[in-house]
């Protein structure tokens, strides 16, 4: 009804609700425009597009990723003849930096920015115009007191009670640290508005994480490297195993520096229902930022710590065995001697192994040919009874019985078809097995140095055992801004959610009799009921400078109270005669 | 070599956690049954109830006069009473009276809506009932604390944070939420009726913890070796306690919501249903509830999986991957945001907000053991 009223009562800045504007139909590009815009920028769309969001992100908890496994991408590939190419199409390999998904986070920030822009300039004004003038009829306000005060009596001259009582209030209001003004016969207050600032703060820093996430995608890159103990690394791509750069960070950003695995430890749980869990892993290195090793520092690697040199942080990733054997030709010849790393297949560290002996090898018929040797590795052997029932596996992670299940090829390693190969396993397609005597596959285990000798002539002796360790050298630019504006966005909420704004007038008015009305009112967001408090306590307060000393007229409570308007009718119905009951 | 796995793991500690935690969870049980009964011997007193109700539907002068002797009774020391005056129509004024120096003055609230009216309580105003429920209060106190000592002494043992794994969490965040309960009380609030739902979440957690997830006390996986266990995992654990109190509080809302439309169509003939629902509190105050505690939690778990990703930076080389256990902690976060933009939005308040809650919470269930049990991802530290 009253439009001071109104004005008093928007105490929050949210965007209005008009869902149906068909009004604006038939006004043309503009128009249609205009309301596209209202429309996206509304807190319905709003929530629509949060809700979609999270059904978005589902999917690629379920399905395999890429970033995270191509692997496993592959293996479902392989296996869904159907299903994968539909997968592809919709890029649910990929599901984060698909085009829907990104569709509807770039649409919920473009809202959400429709929705803070314009909401920040509000603030700004509001912080800059006085609080706003109290409504004519407090009355009708939904937090209410008054009282009638003669005053401290000696004082003859009306009008000067009520500007006590207004000064008086208004000290008590600013000792609040309410904003206070004076506007006439009343004074007008508000306070809380850190509530706006925080659900400001909020919205803003979360664009801050969507920037520095995009410089993350966009300027950081991550390779990986395995190094077998004793073995060093320089950063640069040729050395990687595997490096993934990012639109600007390339095989020339890398910084220059190294390092050298000098030894890995690991413990593991040797008692209880958790025997072989891993308990610790650590990585000794040596590192040295240029290209000068000789100026190379001590550091460890764990695994929740990471080496930080240049701009790179170092990560020790995996770990495993690597075997180290020898191997000669039918002369004598040694033409392979070096550890080969195993990949691990499971906790105990059961793990698949391929040597390659790619030249060099003569057999005693003289001609050159290529061995392939496929292995498992057990770092603690399964029983023998255990083996011929399910296979070579280990029962521990540690080296407490390593053994080498071997098998031995010759033929063509098909290193020269082009293909990509697995450096764990053996292309056997064009390779023979070797037999035994009586025509039974050659497959034997091996203890720590020994040793057997190849049907051609060759020998293969398992001479000892190394560790490898797996690194990630990680570039990450933003993560910093990250931090920072998920740490001003958990701050921005604590203000939005818990700060109360609220709005307080009094007025106060003598009449010629010498007689003073004290009104207060409040007004405050439905989820504080504080505020009644705050005014009952500022009531009595103001209780020293105005006393309620003056009977109110005798009037029936009930009806009064009865008489009360309902929530709908509050801002049409007139406001009730009184709602004051000051008695002795 | 093995320096760690030397570390003894202290078994008697661990032993007297293990009869601790059984210990808490049959008290858990009586103290369910002890509400269960208030509830339902709570329902009998048909009279008892009948005249509280009338008490509150006694006439406004009665209550104004009650008030009036509250304020007189506090003299003329300068106090603020709070008196609940009702009137006809079903619309409530909350009056605070100050009292002044010559009488008092009040302060009348007028909400936005019919102010809520909530139900007598469990007990229906029935001496025996209430009796019940004063002893299911102790006994949940009782387990609380014994809960706490079980999770205290696990740590003990380990030398460690006592939530390394799905069994220890999930016999954490028992703790936590019936701590949260039994301090709401504390606090003088009025949620004994959050009781029943409390003690059977704490009965059921503690029970699949042991039965599914349990595990003996051990030394911790490397992964795990971090100062920032004690504060992701834990901001975790008491995100799921107090959540679960405010998907209580927002389904029983709905619930209440449905039988107060309901009624007020006339629709509802009474019975037991009807007589359990009367003893609710107003539909308004769950929904105030429900909102309070998930809104309290959100920036708690929002920190929390803001921790989680400086862990993951010094773990495992990035902040954010999208392993499945962060992809479904941002779908709880994005769920609870969709929670509470709705509350504020014309269309969504009530019943689809708090629909909402509950499907936020089941993501976050979904989170600390759907992923872990069936989802590979980099968090399976369950131990399951």
């Amino acid at each position: 009804m009253t439009s001071d009223l109104d004005a008093a009562e928007r105490l929050s800045s949210a965007p209005t609700e008009d869902g149906d504007t068909g009004g604006e139909v038939g006004i043309g590009v503009v128009g249609w425009l205009r309301w596209m815009w209202r429309q996206l920028t509304s807190m319905r769309t709003a929530l629509i597009l949060l809700f979609l969001l999270s059904l978005a992100a589902i999917p690629g908890s379920l399905v395999p990723q890429i970033s995270a496994s191509p692997t496993k991408v592959a293996a479902f590939v392989a296996n869904h003849h159907t299903l994968a190419p539909i997968y592809q199409k919709l890029g649910l390999f990929h599901v984060y930096s698909s085009f829907w998904f990104s569709a509807i986070y770039l649409l919920l920030f473009i809202s959400l920015a429709g929705c803070i822009v314009p909401r920040t300039w509000q603030f700004v004004g509001v912080l800059r115009a006085q609080p706003p003038a109290a409504p004519k009829h407090l009355v009708r306000l939904p937090v209410y007191a008054s009282w009638r005060s003669r005053g401290s009596g000696s004082d003859s001259n009306a009008g000067a009670g009520a500007e006590r009582t207004l000064d008086a209030a208004e000290a008590l209001l600013r000792k609040r640290r309410f904003r206070v003004a004076r506007d006439g016969d009343a004074i007008t207050s508000e306070k809380g508005y850190l509530r706006e600032v925080g659900n400001l703060l909020f919205h803003i820093s979360l664009f801050g994480m969507l920037i520095a996430f995009a410089v993350g995608k966009l300027f950081g890159g991550m390779g990986t490297v395995l190094l077998i103990e004793g073995k060093g690394f320089s950063n640069n791509v040729s050395q990687y195993d595997d490096f993934m750069p990012s639109t600007f960070y390339t095989a020339d950003s890398l910084d220059p520096f190294g390092f050298k695995l000098d030894r890995f430890e690991a413990t593991y749980q040797t008692t209880g229902d958790q025997l072989g869990t891993a308990r610790t892993f650590q990585a000794n290195v040596s590192y040295w930022t240029g290209s000068d090793a000789s100026t190379a520092k001590k550091a460890t690697i764990r695994v929740n710590d990471p080496l930080t040199v240049d701009g790179s942080n170092v990560y020790l990733t995996a770990h495993g065995y690597a075997p180290v054997f020898k191997v000669t030709d039918a002369k004598g010849n040694v033409v392979f001697d070096g550890p080969t790393p195993c990949l691990p297949q499971d906790g105990n560290i059961t793990s698949v192994c391929a040597i390659k002996v790619n030249d060099g090898y003569v057999d005693n018929n003289g001609t050159a040919t290529q061995i392939g040797i496929s292995g498992i590795f057990t770092p603690t052997a399964a029983t023998d009874a255990s083996v011929k029932k399910l296979g070579p596996h280990s029962i521990f992670p540690d080296l407490a019985d390593p053994k080498i299940y071997l098998t031995a090829y010759h033929g063509d390693l098909g290193n020269n078809s082009g293909a990509p190969q697995s450096i764990y396993q053996l292309d056997t397609k064009h390779m023979a097995q070797y037999k035994f005597a009586d025509g039974t596959p050659l497959t034997l285990p091996l203890a720590p140095n020994q040793g057997f000798k190849l049907p051609s002539g060759g020998t293969v002796t398992f001479t000892g055992i190394q560790q490898w360790a797996n690194f990630t050298v990680a570039h990450n630019p933003g993560t910093g801004w990250a931090l920072t504006s998920s740490m001003l966005a958990v701050l921005g909420l604590i203000g939005s959610l818990f700060v109360q704004r609220r709005r307080i007038w009094v007025r106060a008015v003598t009449s010629p009799d010498g007689t003073t009305t004290v009104e207060l009112a409040g007004l405050a967001r439905s989820e504080s009921a504080r505020i009644a408090e705050e005014l009952a306590e500022l009531a009595l307060e103001l209780q020293d400078t105005a006393p309620a000393d003056v009977e109110a007229d005798a009037e029936p409570i009930e009806e009064s109270a009865v008489q009360e308007p309902s929530a709908d009718d509050d801002k049409v119905a007139a406001g009730p005669t009184t709602t004051t009951t000051t008695k002795e | 070599m093995r320096i760690l796995a030397e570390a003894a793991i202290d078994t008697r500690f661990a032993n007297i956690s293990n009869v601790l935690i059984y210990s808490a969870m049959a008290v858990f049980l009586f103290a369910f049954l002890a509400y269960a009964a208030e509830w339902t011997f709570g329902g009998r007193s048909r009279v008892a109830r009948q005249s509280a109700a009338l008490a509150g539907r006694g006439s406004l002068a009665e209550t104004v006069a009650e008030a009036e002797a509250e304020a007189t009774k506090a003299g003329q020391a300068p106090t603020v009473a709070v008196t609940v005056t009702r009137a006809g129509g079903g619309t409530t004024t909350l009056t605070r009276t100050v009292a002044a120096k010559a009488g008092k003055v009040d302060v009348v609230t007028r909400g936005d809506a019919a102010p809520p009216v909530d139900g007598v309580g469990a007990s229906g105003g029935d001496e025996g009932a209430d009796r019940l429920g004063r002893i299911a209060v102790s006994l949940t106190t009782l387990a609380a604390l014994l809960d706490l000592c079980a999770v205290i002494t696990r740590g003990i043992s380990a030398h460690r944070p006592p939530w390394g794994n799905l069994y220890e969490f999930t016999c954490a965040m028992t703790v936590v939420a019936a701590l949260l309960f039994v301090g709401l009380l504390t606090a003088g609030k009025d949620v004994r009726w959050m009781g029943l739902p409390v003690t059977l979440g704490a009965v059921l957690g503690l029970g699949i913890a042991v039965a599914v997830f349990y595990t003996d006390s051990e030394q911790l996986v490397p992964a795990l070796h971090s100062y920032w266990l004690w504060i992701h995992v834990s901001g975790a654990m008491v995100c799921g306690g107090a959540l679960y109190a405010g998907a209580v509080a927002a389904v029983l809302f709905y619930a209440k919501d449905v039988y107060e439309q309901r009624k007020g169509q006339e629709l509802i003939k009474g019975g037991w249903w009807s007589d359990v629902f009367d003893r609710l509190p107003a539909a308004a105050t769950l929904d105030k509830w429900s909102y309070r505690i998930n809104a309290f939690v959100f920036p708690l778990w929002t920190f929390t999986i803001i921790a989680g990703a400086i862990w993951a930076e010094a773990a495992w080389g990035h902040y954010w991957e999208w392993d499945p256990t962060e992809t479904w902690a941002f779908i709880t976060w994005v769920a609870y945001a969709c929670y509470l933009h709705a509350r504020a939005t014309a269309g969504w308040k009530g019943r689809k907000a708090a629909v909402l809650a509950f499907v936020a919470f089941a993501c976050y269930l979904f989170n600390a053991y759907g992923v872990s049990i069936f989802i590979n991802g980099k968090h399976s530290y369950a131990g399951v």
